[in-house]
């Protein structure tokens, strides 16, 4: 069945090398002994050092892992029951409500959550931040657990209906057990895109509330340094780790179908 | 789980409360504020006056004035469109071999194949625009051996940086797996045999693209194109960061809007024409989809 063709290999090729040279390039120079981003100068562990005393970052740091951590979590219960409920009934509201933030531009949710907050008169920080990380994750979340519920056999809960289990028994002992995989995927997915957020933590954020990606921009906005590759490199790295265990426990997650 | 339809609506009650918070109201919110006036120090003012110990509304139709009765922000719009094309064409011309090629692959380099392509695509977003900083910075590698080259030809040193090649580039880099993920689903699913059957009856590689695989391929081109338009539409970060002064799009402006100016009533305005134009592509884009 394959059908070799050394035109596509080749150009499929280059588009790899595409993707993939400009983050190597980030992450070596990080371990460049040079401020400029310009040639090898020689090997330093040196701007990895600088970023662990930089209080500013620690703090950013600091502020991502709660955010992501807290939006994640809200944002599994809230998306598996959307995800559950999408599978059971083809409520138009509900599928609406759950694709449209995906769909949309980041930028009109960033706006519109901003002015939602200062009319309510609440403070941007790190509130304002999780609630709108847990809107734009519930969507991610809710096509995750329903991509694992349609590849379910409905024998089984129906298996143990028969059997005289209660809906809440049956929930509990069949369909969560089974969906867990799903679950746990679309939970971490929604951590790595918590913490790698820019545009819409950009709108929400308040003073001292910033997160990495916030001090990422800051940062490059000013100058092109080394500290950046090696935050950026850490950064790459703590989602590289979360996405490959999140492939591992359910491959069609990931690929964001 | 048939028959009690009470309990489906008790499961999706949460999550719906939460999103018709959090993302219709907030939109709803926007409509409306577009309307009101700019409050004296940014924000927006009061929707209402105490008159005579009557409420009258304050309300008005300046903003969206505003934003016709000049050509600068229709040019504006048209510009932003004009990058989410080219940039969605570019995609599809570097996405399509690419998925092609995975698609037509053996089944187990398949999946590595296509981990390779999601892997930068769950990098920061800001990473990724910070890689080709450096790689069009004015000290970098590339531009000094471009300049380099234009010396030998006696043409004047140029720039990279700051330039709308330097945004195309890194808005086709960020964007391009969203191209290639809908449209890899689309040609795995490809039936092999009616290729085998046009080879059999004389068609070459070339005709039998054109004839079997790019028709049964249209679905999964207007999905991925779908995915590139709208969020490049909307992009502030990279022409902020690598699009210099020709670089503004309508999302800079709107951000500009929100951020710096804070004239709130005209940011919602832009936001109202943004959120239009991307529910008009979504749909449009559904039903040439469904006839396919």
């Amino acid at each position: 069945m394959q059908r070799r063709n050394v035109l596509l290999w080749i150009s499929a090729a280059l588009v790899y090398l595409f993707l993939y040279l400009p983050l190597v390039i980030v992450v070596v120079f990080s371990f460049n002994d040079s401020r400029l981003n310009a040639e090898w100068v020689g090997f330093t562990w040196k701007w990895y050092g600088k970023l662990f005393h930089n209080r500013e970052m620690l703090a950013a740091a600091m502020n991502s892992l709660i955010i992501a951590s807290v939006s994640a979590a809200v944002a599994t219960v809230l998306g598996t029951l959307a995800g559950i409920a999408m599978h059971q009934s083809r409520l138009r509201l509900l599928q609406v409500l759950v694709l449209a933030p995906i769909a949309m531009p980041e930028i009109l949710m960033g706006v519109s959550l901003l002015v939602l907050f200062i009319m309510v008169n609440m403070t941007l920080g790190l509130l304002s931040i999780m609630l709108a990380h847990i809107t734009f994750c519930i969507g991610f979340v809710a096509l995750a657990v329903q991509a694992r519920i349609s590849s379910m056999d409905p024998c089984l809960v129906e298996a143990a209906r028969d059997l005289g289990a209660s809906t809440w028994c049956c929930f509990r002992e069949i369909t969560l057990p089974l969906l867990m995989p799903g679950i746990l995927a679309g939970g971490l997915m929604a951590f790595t895109l918590s913490i790698d957020d820019f545009v819409i933590t950009f709108f929400t954020a308040g003073v001292g509330s910033s997160t990495l990606p916030l001090q990422i921009y800051s940062m490059v906005k000013i100058a092109v340094t080394p500290e950046v590759n090696a935050v950026s490199t850490l950064l790459m790295l703590l989602t590289l780790v979360v996405i490959t265990v999140a492939s591992r426990l359910s491959p069609a997650v990931v690929q964001g179908e | 789980m048939q028959g009690k339809s009470w309990y489906k609506y008790l499961l999706s009650l949460p999550p719906m409360a939460y999103l018709l918070i959090f993302f219709a109201a907030p939109t709803l919110i926007m409509l409306f504020a577009s309307f009101r006036y700019a409050g004296e120090y940014g924000g927006l003012a009061p929707w209402y006056l105490h008159e005579n110990g009557r409420l009258t509304l304050d309300l008005t139709l300046e903003n969206w004035q505003r934003l016709l009765g000049t050509d600068i922000y229709l040019r504006l719009f048209l510009k932003s469109i004009g990058y989410a094309v080219v940039t969605t064409l570019i995609c599809m011309l570097m996405g399509y071999p690419l998925a092609l090629m995975i698609a037509r692959s053996g089944r187990k380099s398949r999946d590595l194949l296509l981990l390779l392509v999601i892997l930068p695509f769950w990098s920061n977003f800001l990473v990724r625009i910070y890689a080709w900083m450096i790689i069009f910075s004015p000290v970098g590698a590339l531009t000094r051996m471009l300049n380099g080259v234009l010396d030998l030809f006696g043409a004047g040193p140029i720039t990279l940086m700051f330039s709308p090649t330097a945004m195309l580039v890194c808005l086709v880099y960020v964007h391009l797996p969203f191209m290639v993920l809908p449209l890899y689903a689309n040609l795995e699913k490809h039936d092999l045999d009616l290729l085998d059957a046009a080879q059999d009856l004389g068609a070459g590689k070339w005709r039998q693209f054109w004839l079997i695989t790019w028709p049964l391929s249209l679905s999964g081109v207007i999905a991925g194109s779908i995915l590139v338009f709208i969020p490049v539409l909307g992009m502030f970060a990279i022409p902020d960061l690598l699009g210099g002064i020709d670089g503004i799009m309508i999302g800079n402006v709107i951000k500009q809007q929100f951020m710096e100016s804070r004239d709130w009533p005209f940011g919602s305005v832009l936001s109202m024409v943004l959120t239009v134009t991307a529910v008009a592509v979504v749909l449009l884009g559904s039903r040439l989809g469904q006839r396919r």
